[in-house]
């Protein structure tokens, strides 16, 4: 546990330490403040499950762009293989760089607040769906990262790594339209898959166990081959 | 102390280390020495853990490098190669983190001393990226020297510096002998002349040697050279060398520099206890030539890592 807390903390001072931190998160705010106005705008609901069904359209862009040194940059400078030296298991390296980036994107979300602050000023929001929303968005955020993590596993290259994920994330994104273009069953499998139609209930208020055991398996999967990946230099 | 038995690893056909077995004692400095590309980093990453062995098997302080790899890796400091360093973060900070890895107790008290040990404690609040790389390699070193391990692994912790820094680290490692169980890795010969006790030299994956530096020289000067500076066409002057009783091989030393006639170098090798200087000085003024140079030369740590790796080499081609 020491492990793992040291290697994430130390993950997320380094964040703040380069300037793309600061650059992505206002890449994020940005468009997440675009988001909310046109959504209000169309919608005149003083409601944020627009936002949130649609904020994995930013995380597309955001996240691949802050996983990708996660374990690609210590590969090539070969710190990885310094810690590696060390009484240190693989999979708290990877437990330890997933935390650290998870709280960097909890850290984004934070100014998003001010939406929710808006909308209970200036109208009557129903609070429910806003606290299962962000409860959707974290997991689906962290999944996203989960994914970009074992892309970064992959490579000593960041932006291999940052290309593979968006890919992989571009057809977890797109599963959901693909499954209903093949239909049938399969067609039922590949939509399931779809990392973007789970957040649905969460933005509408309800907390299916169903989403929520399909994010964390995702996140689950991601850092179980994150961690085989780190371990696969050893068979090699 | 170290114990490596007929450590094996392949990578996929290739060997990289072959068969090689060698002990370190307690505070010995054992220097591993051979060519790029013989295995010597390789074996140091199987004995700090970060590969494990094709066959054979290490020990560190009394624990298996592969079965019990945790326990191993938690008695070694290990500076790497190229220094694995965070150049984002300043000094104290990127060896506070390993500290926190490395579980060290007393953490803030076992930096300062490892900074002051490596001399890097007048830079502690520096960003490490934007240090130079002799004080990037003490940043190295003061990493593994955090929580005292008992044995220290260095791969090749002088290459990339100037002189004056190579002689402070040398100095530096020769003074953790007897503290600790050092293993230093270099292709650099004075190297392990000026800093270890015990050499190990390996080529092609294989230990072709191991002997204390002075032992190695003897072993291998199992003739008497002579070396000879000479004026005259060398094929010729070496024929004349040749002709001298009780001489074994001569070797000419080509040095475009100089003009075809002009003054040429020889090594003479001659069977051991026999005084041939002045028969070989009579024949170069007999033959016509002009002899400007005679001494008696010593085979030094070059020629015999020269000839013990070489040899090997025309062996395994032939």
């Amino acid at each position: 546990m020491r492990n793992v807390s040291a290697v994430a903390e130390r993950e997320l001072r380094s964040y703040f330490l380069s300037p793309l931190a600061y650059l992505v998160v206002a890449f994020f705010l940005f468009g997440a403040g675009i988001l909310f106005w046109l959504i209000l705008q169309s919608t005149r609901l003083a409601s944020l499950s627009g936002l949130i069904q649609n904020v994995h359209v930013l995380f597309l862009f955001v996240i691949p762009m802050i996983s990708m040194r996660l374990l690609a940059e210590e590969q090539r400078t070969g710190t990885m293989e310094l810690l590696m030296t060390n009484p240190v298991q693989e999979w708290q390296v990877v437990v330890g760089k997933f935390l650290g980036s998870a709280l960097l994107v909890l850290v984004m979300l934070i100014p998003t607040l001010l939406f929710v602050v808006f909308l209970l000023i200036y109208g009557n929001p129903d609070r429910g769906p806003m606290i299962t929303g962000y409860l959707g968005v974290i997991l689906q955020g962290s999944a996203f990262l989960a994914v970009g993590l074992w892309a970064s596993s992959l490579s000593e290259n960041q932006i291999v790594a940052a290309v593979v994920s968006f890919i992989a994330l571009l057809v977890a994104w797109l599963s959901d339209n693909i499954g209903q273009a093949v239909g049938g069953t399969l067609g039922q499998i590949v939509s399931y898959l779809s990392l973007t139609s789970h957040i649905q209930g969460f933005s509408q208020g309800t907390i299916d166990s169903k989403d929520v055991i399909f994010y964390l398996t995702v996140i689950a999967a991601g850092l179980v081959l994150s961690t085989l990946s780190l371990q696969s230099r050893r068979y090699r | 102390m170290i114990r490596v038995e007929h450590l094996t690893k392949n990578y996929g056909a290739r060997v990289a280390v072959a068969d090689v077995t060698f002990d370190v004692g307690q505070g010995e400095v054992l220097g591993f020495l051979g060519p790029n590309g013989a295995g010597k980093t390789t074996t140091m990453r199987i004995l700090t853990g970060y590969l494990p062995p094709s066959g054979g098997r290490a020990e560190v302080e009394g624990f298996d490098v592969a079965t019990q790899s945790l326990q191993a890796r938690a008695k070694i400091g290990y500076l790497p190669e190229t220094v694995p360093l965070y150049p984002d973060m300043s000094v104290r900070s990127y060896l506070n983190f390993m500290a926190k890895i490395k579980a060290v107790k007393e953490r803030r008290r076992d930096v300062d001393r490892a900074m002051e040990k490596a001399r890097i404690a007048h830079r502690a609040g520096d960003q490490i990226g934007k240090l130079s790389k002799g004080l990037r390699q003490r940043v190295g070193i003061a990493q593994a020297l955090l929580g005292d391990p008992p044995v220290l692994i260095m791969d090749e912790p002088t290459s990339g510096l100037d002189p004056k820094q190579i002689i402070e680290v040398r100095n530096l490692i020769k003074s953790l002998g007897g503290e600790h169980t050092v293993i230093l890795s270099t292709h650099i010969l004075p190297e392990v002349a000026a800093t270890c006790s015990r050499i190990v030299i390996i080529s092609n994956g294989r230990v072709v040697a191991e002997d204390t530096p002075e032992n190695l020289g003897r072993r291998l000067r199992g003739a008497e050279s002579i070396a000879l500076t000479v004026r005259g066409p060398s094929d010729q002057v070496a024929s004349v060398l040749k002709g001298v009783p009780h001489v074994s091989n001569v070797m000419a030393e080509a040095d475009r520099r100089t003009p075809a006639n002009g003054p040429g170098t020889f090594t003479v090798q001659s069977a051991v206890g026999v005084d041939i200087r002045e028969a070989l000085a009579s024949a170069v003024v007999k033959g016509g030539f002009g002899l400007m140079e005679l001494k008696p030369a010593h085979l030094n740590l070059e020629e015999i890592f020269l000839q013990l790796t070489t040899n090997d080499t025309a062996e395994e081609e032939s």
